[in-house]
């Protein structure tokens, strides 16, 4: 069971609802408390297999463009040439199609960017919540990235982080979207922060989230650069996600 | 009769209210457990909001707005009518879930998605449709105050109560495929 003056906030914590204050504070509790992150990782599972679950039902596509129909600007009134009629019943065909197109490929995109997000924030929660979260523990970045040789087809820069406020923790060999990645944990305050460095051509182009967002209490930054596609997830502001992440791309 | 708004030009509804067809179709189906009916209450819920569009307030919340025009139309449909049983006082329940035993965690190992579906569906609708805002359309506290009318205690009051009543329905249904097995 959670520790009783936390139980009452921790649904607030998962729902990004908790004031700056108190989510910090219930981040130190949750890193040591192995019942608090038992708990609140919990929470968050159900909370994505909610949000999963819920996303049941489409609209027909005869739905689709009733309501389209329905709601377009109405043309006023107007001496239409009777000779226009085909052109004009040819074009509202090409905008209806092409709303049901577009909608159905938001829809089938916005659904893979949920399962993105889900899986990122998955990863971040799930590894913090573990009692070793990183493979090589080190705060030089002349240590932690020679660490990931051989372990994974790629290599990356990393930020010197003096003069900073943020920490490397460390890393570890992840798997993101059945792709080797990746996983750094960086520490800004009291918060940890997750940076997913993963191969551009294994991400598929429809996964990619925008540059910035926030999902559950997350706030995700992500961008491509030299072939690489990076992911920043943290509790924390989306300022010092920002804030790593433009250390990251200036990194040499 | 107001004035339409001048400001709001008719293609600004469009463009606004279409995105959230998909959306506002799957919410109207969870509500009513019928296509025929949610496809009914989409299309009355974007004709009620295209007449009403004149009175929407240009920068409040479009989307709280449809909800909640969604779900005053199905309030008030025959099926509303006899789901919608009344509230008793929530104000005042503690938020602390005393009798949890079980982690979500083991309750999500033995429950795959066609059963937290189930769960949903069992749900009363009240309950349904704030789990249903918070954790499917992702809308804040604020926003789901907004939509449903009720004050911000509240919201976070019966949240707790929807999740409590769908972890209890989650572990009865994990009893039972053990007690088959």
């Amino acid at each position: 069971m959670p520790c009783e003056q936390w139980a009452e906030k921790i649904d607030l914590y998962v729902d990004g609802e908790l004031s700056a204050d108190d989510a910090r504070a219930l981040s130190t509790h949750l890193r040591g408390c192995a019942d608090c992150a038992n708990d609140v990782l919990g929470r968050v599972q159900m909370k994505r297999t909610v949000h999963l679950a819920g996303r049941t039902y489409t609209p027909s596509a005869d739905l689709r463009s009733k309501i389209a129909a329905s709601i377009s600007p109405k043309p006023a009134p107007a001496s239409f040439a009777w000779w226009k009629w085909p052109a004009l019943a040819a074009a509202a065909l090409i905008v209806i199609l092409s709303v049901v197109s577009f909608t159905s490929f938001q829809r089938r995109e916005s659904a893979r960017r949920e399962q993105i997000y889900s899986e990122l924030a998955d990863l971040h929660v799930g590894t913090l919540a573990s009692s070793a979260p990183v493979d090589v523990v080190s705060t030089d970045r002349h240590t932690v990235k020679p660490w990931f040789q051989g372990k994974i087809p790629f290599t990356f820069v990393l930020p010197e982080l003096q003069g900073s406020d943020f920490t490397l923790l460390g890393g570890r060999v992840t798997y993101f979207e059945q792709a080797p990645a990746a996983h750094l944990i960086y520490k800004i305050r009291q918060h940890d922060i997750s940076v997913f460095i993963v191969q551009e051509a294994l991400t598929p182009r429809a996964a990619v989230p925008p540059n910035t967002s926030k999902k559950l209490a997350f706030n995700i930054e992500s961008w491509t650069q030299e072939g690489l596609r990076y992911f920043v997830i943290s509790d924390t502001s989306a300022a010092d996600v920002h804030r790593l992440s433009e250390m990251l791309k200036q990194a040499k | 009769m107001k004035e339409p708004d001048p400001s709001l030009p008719a293609a600004t509804f469009a463009e606004l209210a279409l995105p959230l067809l998909d959306q506002l179709y799957n919410f109207a189906h969870w509500l009513t457990k019928d296509a025929s009916e949610a496809e009914d209450l989409v299309q009355e819920t974007y004709a009620k909001a295209l007449r009403g569009f004149s009175s929407f307030q240009p920068g409040t919340n479009f989307r709280a707005w449809m909800y909640r025009i969604l779900r005053n139309s199905f309030l008030n449909s025959r099926t509303g009518l006899k789901v919608m049983v009344p509230i008793e006082s929530e104000e005042q329940e503690p938020l602390l879930p005393k009798e949890e035993q079980t982690p979500e965690s083991i309750l999500l190992r033995q429950a795959d998605r066609a059963r937290v579906q189930q769960g949903l569906s069992e749900l009363a609708v009240h309950l349904r449709e704030i789990l249903l805002l918070c954790d499917v359309e992702e809308m804040s506290y604020q926003e789901i105050s907004e939509t449903l009318g009720i004050p911000m205690g509240t919201v976070m009051s019966r949240l707790h109560r929807a999740r409590r009543a769908l972890r209890k329905i989650l572990q009865q249904s994990s009893e039972e495929v053990r007690n088959a097995v």
